[in-house]
C-alpha cells in the first residue's frame, strides 16, 4: 500500500495506534489530562506544544515507560495492555527518547541491541555480529561514524542520537515515536533523518514526531495534534491550517477553522 | 587471564579511530597497537612497586616462592568475593553484608560436614566434601538473593539492606551453635583451604598452566579471526604476538615460581615412608605447586570475566550500572537481575566461606569479619567505579592481590596490626583518589 492509498483509506482501515482518553498526574500535577490521538499506517503524525505541555509523557505512556492512571490504547484496533517497555516493543512500538536512554559506558553496537543482543550458538554474546549490523545501519545515518568500540558517552551529541536513532529503526517498528530526534544533530544529519523519515513512512510505519521545530514538521509531517498544559488543543491535517495558525493553537490554544478542536482549545 | 578484545572496558583504545593529531611515533604508537588496557597495566605496575618494595625492605624475604605461594592463598577468599562485589557496584550498589554472609555459611558447612553427614554416612565419606561445598553455595546464594529481593522489589537501599544483613548474618552465624567452633573440618574438604595436603604438586601444575596458555592464545585467535572475518580493524601481527607472549610469560611463571617452593622435610619423608622408599639417600626436592584455593579463585575470575563480558547478564549488568532508566526502557528487566547479582554474590560468599573455613580447619563465628571491607577495597582498588557502570573482574582480583601483599609486607616487617590498618585505610582513599584523576583525565 503506498503512503498516499493509505492517507485516503483513513475511514476504512483501523488506525496503526490509537490513544483515548489518556491521562497521568504526577503528585497532583496533571501531566496529561484526558488525550486522544491516533496515527495511521504509513503516516507521519507531528505532536507539537509548548515546553512541559506533556508531550514526552504522553509518548511514554504509550512506549510503556510510564502507566496511565487512565485511558485506554489501541493497536490496530485492538485494546492492548502496555506495562512496560517490553509491551510495547511486542507491538512494534519503538522510541527515540528526547534524553537519548544510553546507557553511556557501552559502546555504539551494544546499545542498539541492548534487551535484543544477538546470541552466539553457544548462547554467548555475539558482538562481532551486533558490531557488523550497528555498523550497517549506522552507516544508513552517520556514514562518517567510526568510534565503533567506544562508549557513548565519548561521542559527541549527534553521534549519540544517531545511536539513538538506530535502536530505534533497527527492529521492524511499525509505530516509530521521535520525541525531538534531531535536536542535538547538525544541519547534513537534520536532513538525513529527514530522509529517513520519508523512506520509513513508504515503508508504511507511522511515525508520530515531537520536535520544536515547526519548519520541520510541516515539511515531514501529514497531521499535526497541539498540546497545551497537558490538554489537546486540537488536530489538523498541515495542508488545512499555516504555520502561524499552528503558533497560535501551541501558544493561545486557539483553534483555527482548519482544525478539529480538542478539549485543551481555549474558547 | 585471556582477555577478549572486544571489551567494556573504557580505556580500551581504538584502532579505527583516527590518529590524534600531534603524532608522536615510537613507544605511544606501540603501545596503542597493543590495545592494552592502560588501568590495567597501571595496576600491574603498582603491584610491581609494592613487591619490589618490600622485597627491598625485607631484605629479599618477600619475593620468595614460599611467600608468594602464602600470598596467593591468603588473597583466595577475598578475591573470590571481590569478583561478584564488582558486579554489585557496578550496578550501583553495595554490599555491606559479605563477611557475615562468610561466617553465617561457613558455620552451616561446618554443623553439616562434622555432625549431620557424619550421622548419615560416617566419617571420611568422600561425598562429604561436595555436598558441603554445594549447602555453602545454595545457601550464600538464596541469602544473596532475598537481600537482592528486598533491594529491587521493596526498593529499599542495598546501603541500609545490607548493613541490617551485616548483623543479621553475623548473629545467625552465632545461632547455628550457640557460639561454639566447630571443629575439625572433613578430610577432603580441607584440601579447600590449601597448606600441604591442599596443593597439587608440580606435574598437575604444568598441566594447568599448559590448558592456561593454550586457552589463553586460542582465545585470543579465534577473537582476531573473527574481528578479521567481519573485516574489522586487528592488531598487528606483532603486537598480537606480543600480547601472547605476555600472557604465556606470566602463566608459566606462576608455574615457576609454585613448584620451586618445596613441601616441608617431615612431609616429604612421612609421604616417602607411606610409600616404603628409604630415606637414607637424602630427602628428594617435591614441590607444592598450586594451591587448591588459588586454582578455585582462578576459576571464578575466569568465570565472571566470562559473565561479565560474554553473557547478556553481565552486559545488563553494565547497562544498568552505566544508566538505569535507559536499561529499563530498553525492555531490560532490571529488578530480576539486581536479585541475581545479590545472589551470585551471596554464593561467591557460600564459595568463600569454604575456603576460609577449611583453611582454619575449624567453623567460627567470627570468620569473615571485616571482609566487607577488604572486599570493597579490592574491588575499588582494582578500578570499579562508586559511581556504577565501570570495573573489571580481573582488576578487582589484582586489587585483592595489592591488599594482601601490603598486608603480608607490613608483617613480615614486623609492622603492627593498628599501623597495618592505618596504611591499607590511606591506601584506599589514595586509590579511589587516582580513579578520579583518572576518570577527569578521560573527559
Ligand atoms: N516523572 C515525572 N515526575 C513529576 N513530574 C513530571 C514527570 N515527568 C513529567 N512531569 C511534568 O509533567 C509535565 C509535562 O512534561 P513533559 O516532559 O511531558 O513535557 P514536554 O511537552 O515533553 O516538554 P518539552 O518540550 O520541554 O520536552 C511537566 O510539568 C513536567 O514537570
Ligand atoms: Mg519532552
Amino acid at each position: 500500500m503506498t503512503a498516499l492509498a493509505t492517507a485516503a483509506s483513513h475511514a476504512a482501515t483501523a488506525p496503526l495506534v490509537e490513544m483515548r482518553d489518556v491521562s497521568i498526574a504526577f503528585g497532583g500535577i496533571k501531566a496529561v489530562d484526558g488525550v486522544s490521538i491516533d496515527l495511521y499506517p504509513g503516516e507521519v503524525v507531528g505532536l507539537l506544544g509548548h515546553n512541559g505541555a506533556g508531550k514526552s509523557t504522553l509518548i511514554k505512556i504509550l512506549s510503556g515507560a510510564y502507566a496511565a492512571d487512565h485511558g485506554e490504547i489501541r493497536v490496530n484496533g485492538e485494546p492492548v495492555h502496555i506495562a512496560s517497555p517490553r509491551d510495547a516493543k511486542r507491538c512494534g512500538i519503538e522510541t527515540i527518547y528526547q534524553t537519548l536512554a544510553l546507557a553511556d559506558n557501552v559502546d555504539a553496537a551494544a546499545n542498539i541491541f541492548l534487551g535484543r543482543e544477538k546470541l552466539t550458538a553457544w548462547g554467548t554474546l555475539d558482538d562481532h555480529a551486533m558490531e557488523a549490523e550497528a555498523r550497517k545501519v549506522m552507516g544508513r545515518l552517520n556514514p562518517h561514524f567510526r568510534r565503533f568500540k567506544e562508549p557513548v558517552k565519548a561521542l559527541s551529541g549527534g553521534q549519540r542520537q544517531s545511536v539513538a536513532i538506530a535502536r530505534a529503526i533497527h527492529f521492524d517498528a511499525r509505530v516509530l515515536i521521535m520525541d525531538e530526534p534531531t535536536a542535538a544533530l547538525g544541519p547534513a544529519e537534520t536532513q538525513q533523518v529527514g530522509e529517513l523519515v520519508k523512506q520509513l513512512k513508504q515503508e508504511g510505519i507511522g511515525i508520530f514526531l515531537i520536535s520544536h521545530d515547526i519548519h520541520d514538521v510541516f515539511d515531514l509531517a501529514d497531521r499535526i495534534h497541539v498540546m497545551k498544559n497537558g490538554k489537546l488543543v486540537g488536530t489538523a491535517r498541515v495542508s488545512d491550517v499555516t504555520k502561524d495558525e499552528v503558533l497560535g493553537m501551541i501558544i493561545l490554544g486557539k483553534c483555527p477553522p482548519g482544525a478539529v478542536p480538542g478539549p485543551g482549545a481555549a474558547a | 587471564m585471556a582477555e577478549p578484545s572486544t571489551t567494556l572496558s573504557p580505556a580500551s583504545s581504538d584502532s579505527s579511530s583516527g590518529a590524534p593529531a600531534g603524532r608522536r611515533a615510537g613507544i605511544g604508537d606501540a603501545l596503542r597497537a597493543l590495545e592494552l588496557d592502560t588501568r590495567m597495566v597501571g595496576m600491574i605496575g603498582a603491584l610491581a612497586i609494592v613487591w619490589i618494595g618490600f622485597d627491598i625492605l625485607t631484605g629479599g624475604a618477600f619475593l620468595t616462592p614460599r611467600n608468594l605461594w602464602n600470598l596467593s592463598v591468603q588473597t583466595a577468599s577475598v578475591a573470590v568475593m571481590a569478583t561478584g562485589m564488582v558486579l554489585v557496584i557496578v550496578t550501583r550498589n553495595i554490599d555491606l553484608s559479605v563477611g557475615s554472609i562468610l561466617g553465617f555459611t561457613g558455620m552451616v558447612v561446618g554443623v553439616l560436614q562434622a555432625r549431620i553427614l557424619p550421622e548419615i554416612w560416617g566419617f571420611d565419606n568422600p561425598l562429604t566434601w561436595v555436598v558441603a561445598v554445594a549447602a555453602a553455595v545454595a545457601v550464600g546464594g538464596a541469602v544473596g538473593a532475598a537481600q537482592g529481593a528486598v533491594i529491587a522489589y521493596l526498593g529499599v537501599s542495598s546501603f541500609i539492606v545490607t548493613l541490617g544483613g551485616l548483623l543479621v548474618w553475623r548473629g545467625a552465624a552465632w545461632w547455628v551453635t550457640t557460639g561454639q567452633t566447630v571443629a575439625p573440618m572433613d578430610g577432603l574438604f580441607k584440601r579447600l583451604g590449601g597448606g600441604f595436603e591442599g596443593a597439587i604438586g608440580a606435574g598437575p601444575s604444568w598441566m594447568v598452566g599448559l590448558a592456561a596458555v593454550l586457552l589463553s592464545v586460542a582465545t585470543i585467535l579465534v577473537t582476531r579471526r573473527r574481528r578479521a572475518g567481519f573485516g574489522f580493524p586487528v592488531r598487528p601481527r606483532w603486537a598480537e604476538g606480543v600480547v601472547i607472549l605476555l600472557v604465556a610469560a606470566a602463566i608459566v611463571g606462576a608455574v615457576l615460581v609454585v613448584n620451586s617452593y618445596p613441601l616441608p622435610a617431615p612431609v616429604v619423608r612421612r609421604m616417602m615412608e607411606a610409600q616404603g622408599l628409604s630415606t637414607d639417600g637424602g630427602l628428594p626436592f617435591v614441590a607444592h605447586g598450586f594451591a587448591i584455593p588459588v586454582l578455585i579463585a582462578v576459576a571464578v575470575g575466569v568465570g565472571m570475566t566470562f559473565l561479565s563480558r560474554r553473557t547478556r547478564f553481565g552486559r545488563y549488568v553494565f547497562a544498568i550500572g552505566g544508566n538505569p532508566e535507559a536499561a529499563e526502557l530498553s525492555g531490560i528487566n532490571t529488578k530480576r537481575v539486581m536479585v541475581m547479582v545479590f545472589g551470585l554474590m551471596g554464593a561467591l560468599c557460600g564459595l568463600s566461606a569454604c575456603i576460609a573455613t577449611a583453611r582454619l580447619n575449624a567453623a567460627t563465628n567470627a570468620n569473615g569479619t571485616l571482609d566487607e571491607l577488604y572486599v570493597i577495597a579490592a574491588a575499588i582498588i582494582g578500578g570499579t567505579s562508586m559511581a556504577g557502570g565501570v570495573g573489571t573482574i580481573l582488576g578487582a582480583m589484582l586489587g585483592a592481590m595489592v591488599m594482601q601483599s601490603l598486608q603480608s609486607g607490613m608483617v613480615l616487617l614486623g609492622v603492627d596490626a593498628p599501623m597495618q590498618n592505618i596504611v591499607v585505610g590511606l591506601v584506599l582513599v589514595a586509590a579511589v583518589y587516582v580513579d578520579t584523576l583518572y576518570r577527569r583525565g578521560l573527559k
